[in-house]
């Protein structure tokens, strides 16, 4: 293989860039290549244009359309990149690179699956319930505004929606909608924080329920080079070890992983 | 007429000056971007004669032009890197550098003897480590104990043997003779600078670690600046590094007196930053009409 069939940076067309809650922003990009090669879990990272910041901004994809080649990413407003982010307008290109990192592992042999989305791990989850085949149970955090939740309505069987000042749906977060509905089911796929990651893993193995889950860490590179993005993932034999949540994850198996307290 | 980008360093030729700066290129990960058969070596990251866990996270942090990481030279060990990563290397039509890393002097000289009648054609020798013996201070930051661990090294090998520089030194010229009077047959420059971020809003350093190694764009200046010193104050050959994005920023090292360069950080935000500076390069002696990338070396006096 020489050079010119590597994989690299590209540029994609940017079809619509607007804010769909407080803080939150949907963002939908054209990119035929990329687009077709995305699976559910996976994520593309985004750069800047102000050369000043170097490092990726990975975003992970809620949604994909093969025919159209094109894909739709939510983020949040958190500092100097995504605030750029926002400025785009569409007709605009932005760089990125992808896909990126492993997706789940959808072949397992599943009758009811529950999916459990806090904030911003809410559109990551999207793409995959599309293509989950069986029963599903939808469990969604929201802090006050909805977003998407239509979308998720289309695919689901069961739908449990929370916020955390309770205007709508019940008041409370996930583990609270999981244990006030008794959900069970043969395995759960959760993206949210690392404090709600923790304790839907806690509540999993009260409930003995395998899942996996999407982690997040500062990224140099994404695509494997740097060894900066590590979790603890235990393995047989050793306590755990370091695994790159670019390359190795950033989906792993919920009895994987170490939460430190 | 058909140019030359061939270099010769310490009777080891490379079919172009270009390769990756240690720690910034995984060499299976990488290939998916990179032709590694058009590099003219590839670095292998910092290697211990034990696995060694790395640092705890965030490990990584974004500077104005620049990052800063404390990844801890996390890696598995000479023994795995002989039976898993040096086989993979094999096949690509490249040189092959290791960088070898330790806490003590003795386990520098282990890794440099496992690495005997092997491949691997050069070893680099990473003297930012902490010294444990000594009380934690980087080997690199102290004159005499460069001098030390390159002769020490040198005696359990019978490769040539590049001794990386730290910049966090008053006068790299120092270390740059010490290393040589030790016996380096190159030098290679810079390492990291240490450097630290605090997020005003949580009020706690970025890094898990507080301090962490700058790179990138952000410290071309210091490298260039410091390669042009030790190649007026040595007589070995240098590997250039630090920030370089371009093949016009590789020409500016080469012109301060380096042989070879070596591209890092570039390399993680652009994947195919390599294979780019290597056409930058090409380009720049097609435009000024140079048949030797040889002939540039140094000319800035
Ligand atoms: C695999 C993965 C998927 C992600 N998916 C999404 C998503 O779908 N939607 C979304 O809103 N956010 C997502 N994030 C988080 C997102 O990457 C950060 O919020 C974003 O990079 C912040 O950039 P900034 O320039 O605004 O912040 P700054 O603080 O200015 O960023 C400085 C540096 O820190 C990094 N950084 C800052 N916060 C984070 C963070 N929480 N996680 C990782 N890196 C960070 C940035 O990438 C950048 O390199 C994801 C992170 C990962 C690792
Ligand atoms: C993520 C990362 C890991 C590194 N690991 C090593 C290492 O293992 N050994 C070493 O000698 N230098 C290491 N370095 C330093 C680089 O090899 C190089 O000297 C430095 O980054 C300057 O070049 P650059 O600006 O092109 O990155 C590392 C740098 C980075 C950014
Ligand atoms: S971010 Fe560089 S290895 Fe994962």
């Amino acid at each position: 293989m020489s050079q010119n069939d590597k994989k690299k940076r590209m540029t994609a067309k940017i079809l619509d860039n607007r804010q769909i809650a407080t803080n939150i922003y949907e963002m939908v990009l054209h990119n035929d290549e990329i687009t077709r090669a995305t699976m559910p879990g996976q994520f593309i990272n985004l750069y800047c244009r102000n050369e000043s910041k170097l490092l990726p901004r990975p975003i992970s994809v809620c949604e994909t359309d093969h025919n159209e080649g094109t894909m739709k990413l939510v983020y949040a407003v958190v500092g100097a990149g995504t605030k750029e982010f926002i400025e785009l307008q569409s007709g605009e290109t932005i760089d990125i690179l992808g896909p990126l990192g492993n997706g789940y592992d959808v072949n397992q042999p599943v009758k009811e699956h529950i999916i459990i989305g806090g904030g911003l791990g809410i559109p990551p989850l999207l793409e995959l319930t599309k293509r989950l085949r069986g029963k599903k149970k939808i469990v969604l955090g929201f802090r006050d505004k909805l977003f998407l939740v239509n979308e998720f309505k289309r695919y689901a069987d069961e739908l449990y929606i929370s916020t955390t000042d309770g205007s709508v749906g019940e008041q409370g977060n996930v583990i609270d909608l999981l244990n006030r509905n008794d959900i069970t089911g043969d395995m759960f796929y959760s993206c949210g924080s690392k404090r709600m990651l923790k304790a839907v893993h806690q509540w999993s193995i009260h409930h003995q329920i395998e899942g996996q889950i999407s982690l997040e860490e500062r990224m140099g590179c994404s695509f494997g080079a740097c060894v900066g993005c590590v979790a603890k993932i235990k393995r047989q034999g050793k306590q755990w070890e370091y695994k790159k949540v670019c390359t190795e994850g950033p989906i792993f198996f919920n009895k994987e992983v170490v939460f430190d307290v | 007429m058909c140019k030359s980008l061939q270099v010769k360093i310490a009777d080891v030729t490379f079919k172009n000056p270009v390769m990756n700066a240690s720690g910034t290129f995984q060499p299976r990960e990488c290939a998916d971007y990179v032709d590694i058969n058009q590099l003219g070596a590839v670095v292998v990251k910092g290697i211990s004669s034990e696995p060694w866990t790395g640092n705890a996270t965030p490990r990584v942090a974004e500077t104005y032009g620049g990052m800063l990481n404390s990844v801890g030279l996390q890696n598995p060990g000479v023994d795995v890197f002989l039976q898993e990563e040096l086989p993979y290397l094999e096949q690509f039509d490249t040189k092959i550098i290791v960088n070898i890393a330790g806490r003590t002097i003795e386990e520098y000289c282990e890794v440099a003897e496992k690495l005997q009648g092997t491949s691997v054609e050069m070893l680099e020798l990473n003297i930012s480590c902490p010294n444990v013996k000594e009380g934690g201070v980087a080997f690199g930051t102290d004159a005499k104990m460069v001098e030390k661990i390159t002769g020490q090294v040198k005696r359990h090998t019978d490769k040539p043997l590049i001794v990386k520089l730290s910049p966090n030194v008053t006068h790299i010229t120092e270390m740059a003779k010490a290393a040589v009077s030790g016996g380096a047959d190159a030098l290679s420059l810079i390492n990291t600078l240490l450097g630290m971020r605090i997020d005003v809003h949580h009020r706690q350093p970025i890094l898990a670690t507080k301090m962490g190694g700058l790179s990138g764009p952000a410290v071309k200046p210091i490298a260039v600046r410091m390669v042009y010193q030790v190649a007026n104050a040595v007589d070995v050959p240098i590997i250039g590094m630090g920030g370089i994005q371009t093949g016009e920023d590789a020409i500016e090292f080469i012109l301060a007196g380096a042989d070879a360069i070596a591209v890092g950080t570039a390399g993680l935000t652009n994947p195919t930053a390599m294979t780019e500076v290597l056409q930058g390069i090409e380009s720049y002696m097609d435009q000024y009409n140079i048949q030797d990338i040889n002939e540039l070396r140094g000319l800035v006096k």
